[in-house]
């Protein structure tokens, strides 16, 4: 293994890491948002309840992606010094722009909210759980259109052997970026979603055992244990809530993929070539489901809404590849990207069918039957490997380049950098990365595990009154 | 003023934003085993910066974001070139970030073990920051270790005028009793430290500690020993508030010096001009910057003013 190998693999440990957490904080926080917009207007206690379970779960997420965000930002420059000097007139711009108008609303308003709630009028509050999750989004917009400027790079000019950014706003409005982000933006509220629906179906079937052994008791009385008084009928709310969630958002996941497939023929053949195994050029290409499966003519047919359309396989682009770039492999890894499509779009649409299959089964105040409260548990794994599996199929689709046609991963790594630092960095963030995984898993099925805790809506404690008592508010 | 200039002054500014904000929840975190007796203690002190410290990391994002951006050369062999350091302050990050948000969620001993983490990412990550300054300018280890030293203590002197500041009862002695012992290392530290700054400027390849080329590198490293020097005397005075502003105001300075210093060569055979970006991406940077900064500015203002009371146990 040589600098190049260890420093792709950073890349790849730290970028999956980092990507499993941010997801359900962009889809978590604007769930926790709407549960106490739902509380303002109603004034129901469950609602209240809803919100701080799922707000604390969502903030030991969110520290998470937070710390992880870090190592992102700083390994451009540590371990691809070449790619960030190469780049960085124009792909650090929407990096900058992210941290000025999106890391600061987030992690200042989400200050204000977690310590707020007997400071700032409910009004206010509220409204400072808004700016902090429309920060979260809007840095998933600014990442994903530098991201997107790497598959099809647009509006710069290479001069010096540098690139120049000509027109930043071709670089926001890449066709690429308008495509990836409301298709990855909604993955995300997938991943949220099939959360929220696995908690709620563990509580629901949790909850119903408890009244059965007679160890908690019904709602409004008074709580079991310490906690929070069992109340099914809660989960029910939450549930449908996610189930809603999660079947818009795969419609919107279904509708953004039919047109990165479409950027992808000619954008980025390469990558389309691989995710579909095909070796060469094709009119009236068929899909293949797996390998020796194939359907005559869909995949023209998603590809260009075309059923006779050429697409174009891995080997002819090879051979054009080297006749335009020089001779070089341009093929990616064709195996992993070709699992990895089929992983993204199985277990996506297997999720989306699930929340489907819910919306109908608790139609009109219906009750979630046992088998099914059990089912949401794979609500949980489903989405989460189908978005990263998507991660990879874009990310070692785009390989043996880091900005397609400009400049090769090979050219991109840190030239003073030895491979004995970057073994360091790449045992030190896998060791830190995996003992703090299982503390996030512990820690978040732990306050699963013991439910939310029983609220009254605290008066506000006025303006005047002083000293105010601040540091174990209900979230803290 | 040119672009370039301009976006250099914009790096320095996110900087010196970032240790001056903080440079207090640093040094609240290391000195919390020092200052606090039981949980509640704790719990009191880490609520001073409960709600300001994650907006205060995003002075680090958004600085070297903006170097990213502004200057990409400077950028790359910066972070490159203090490799291993980096990692380190990266470790030292993320332990102190889960801990920080993870503390209030657990008990018993995974709490002790939060706190631990809260005190060794804040100890490292404040030695760290003062030690890679200290190496660019001086390029020796001694330069390294006086400039880690004396970045820690002063966050420490600072974090222990901030807590003084924000809280009550024998928390607030102790506090100020431990800025006081911070200072007694601060103090040495930067009388050590801050004639090599200015005088780590050699453009001719030479050696010059010459005042008369740089005056006004020179007037700032003497105002930031000043500043400093009043900021102890007003601590022992019992002036919290003007404490804080004067050890504020010195890590202002001392930022200042520091990169007036990289002004001349941010890195060894590195020009500003050279590292810059174009003149399109530094215009259009400069007009968004100008519209958003202000709001930035007023709305961790707003924070700081919401949480304005002092912390009771």
């Amino acid at each position: 293994m040589d600098a190049l190998d260890l420093a792709r693999w950073q890349f790849g440990v730290t970028t999956v890491y980092h990507f499993l957490f941010v997801p359900l904080t962009i889809g978590l926080g604007v769930f926790v948002a709407g549960l106490q917009t739902a509380w303002h207007r109603t004034g129901k206690a469950h609602y209240l309840r809803l919100t701080k379970f799922f707000g604390k779960l969502f903030l030991i997420n969110f520290a998470m992606g937070v710390v992880t965000g870090l190592v992102q930002e700083f390994q451009f420059g540590m371990n691809w010094s070449a790619y960030s000097t190469f780049v960085g007139d124009v792909f650090g711009a929407p990096l900058a722009l992210e941290a000025l108008l999106a890391f600061f609303l987030e992690s200042t308003f989400l200050g204000l909210w977690i310590f707020g709630w007997d400071r700032l009028p409910k009004r206010i509050h509220l409204a400072c759980l808004w700016a902090a999750v429309i920060g979260s989004n809007l840095s998933a917009y600014f990442i994903l259109a530098a991201n997107a400027w790497m598959k099809h790079p647009v509006g710069y000019e290479v001069v010096d052997g540098k690139a120049r950014m000509t027109d930043l706003w071709a670089v926001l409005t890449n066709s690429t970026a308008l495509a990836q982000v409301p298709h990855v933006v909604a993955a995300a509220f997938i991943v949220a979603g099939g959360f929220v629906i696995a908690v709620s179906g563990y509580r629901i079937l949790r909850e119903r055992r408890m009244i059965a052994d007679g160890d908690a008791t019904v709602p409004m009385a008074r709580p079991a244990r310490g906690r929070g008084p069992a109340d099914p009928m809660m989960w029910r709310t939450s549930l449908r809530a996610a189930l809603v969630m999660t079947a818009i958002a795969g419609a919107v996941v279904a509708g953004t993929g039919d047109m990165s497939g479409q950027l992808l023929r000619e954008q980025q053949p390469m990558k389309l070539a691989a995710a579909e195994g095909l070796p060469h050029d094709r009119k009236g290409a068929p899909a293949s489901i797996v390998p020796g499966v194939e359907v005559p003519y869909v995949l023209s047919l998603l590809a260009a809404h075309d059923p006779n359309a050429e697409v174009q396989g891995v080997e002819d682009i090879q051979r054009r590849y080297a006749e335009r770039y020089g001779e070089a492999d341009y093929r990616p890894n064709v195996p992993v990207v070709f699992w990895s499509f089929r992983v993204m779009i199985g277990f996506g649409l297997a999720t989306v069918g699930l929340s489907v299959l819910g919306l109908w089964l608790t139609r009109r105040r219906r009750g979630t039957p046992d088998w099914f409260a059990r089912a949401c548990l794979l609500a949980l794994p489903l989405p989460t490997l189908a978005i990263v599996a998507g991660w990879l199929l874009s990310e070692i689709g785009r390989q043996p380049w880091t900005v397609q046609g400009e400049l090769l991963t090979a050219a991109s790594v840190s030239p003073g950098v030895s491979v004995t630092e970057v073994a360091i960095s790449l045992a030190l963030f896998t060791a830190l990365y995996g003992a703090l995984a299982v503390a996030e898993g512990w820690l978040l099925a732990r306050h699963v595990k013991a439910g939310p805790e029983p609220v009254v809506p605290a008066p506000r404690v006025p303006d005047d009154a002083e000293p105010v008592r601040l540091a174990p508010t209900l979230m803290y | 003023m040119d672009v370039t200039t301009f976006w250099f002054l914009v790096v320095a500014f996110l900087w010196t934003g970032y240790f001056v904000l903080e440079g207090f929840d640093f040094g609240v975190g290391a000195l919390l085993p020092l200052v606090t007796r039981d949980e509640a203690e704790r719990r009191q002190a880490l609520a001073t910066i409960g709600p300001v410290w994650d907006g205060n990391e995003v002075w680090l994002i958004t600085a070297v974001g903006a170097m990213f951006a502004a200057f990409p050369a400077w950028y790359s062999g910066f972070l490159s070139g203090f490799y291993l350091p980096l990692v380190m302050v990266l470790a030292g990050l993320i332990v102190r970030g889960v801990a920080l948000e993870w503390r209030g969620k657990v008990e018993g001993r995974e709490r002790a073990l939060c706190d631990a983490g809260i005190v060794t990412g804040s100890v490292l990550t404040a030695f760290l920051w003062g030690g890679i300054f200290g190496h660019m300018l001086s390029g020796t280890l001694a330069g390294t270790l006086v400039g880690g030293a004396l970045s820690l203590s002063l966050a420490m002197l600072h974090g222990g005028v901030f807590l003084a500041l924000k809280t009550a009862g024998p928390l607030r002695a102790r506090a100020r009793r431990a800025a006081l012992t911070a200072a007694a290392v601060a103090v040495p530290a930067a009388a050590l430290a801050l004639p090599g700054v200015p005088a780590s400027i050699r453009p001719d390849g030479a050696a010059g500690a010459d005042w008369t080329a740089h005056p006004l590198v020179w007037a700032a490293a003497v105002a930031a020993m000043v500043a400093l020097a009043a900021g102890v005397a007003l601590i022992w005075r019992r002036r919290e508030g003007w404490a804080f502003t004067a050890t504020a105001g010195s890590i202002t300075l001392l930022t200042a010096t520091v990169f007036a210093v990289l002004w001349q060569a941010p890195l060894p055979g590195l020009t500003v001009a050279g590292a810059a970006s174009g003149p399109y991406t530094l215009g259009l940077l400069t007009w968004i910057g100008l519209i958003a900064l202000p709001f930035v500015l007023a709305y961790q203002a707003w924070t700081y003013w919401v949480f304005r009371k002092r912390v009771t146990a």
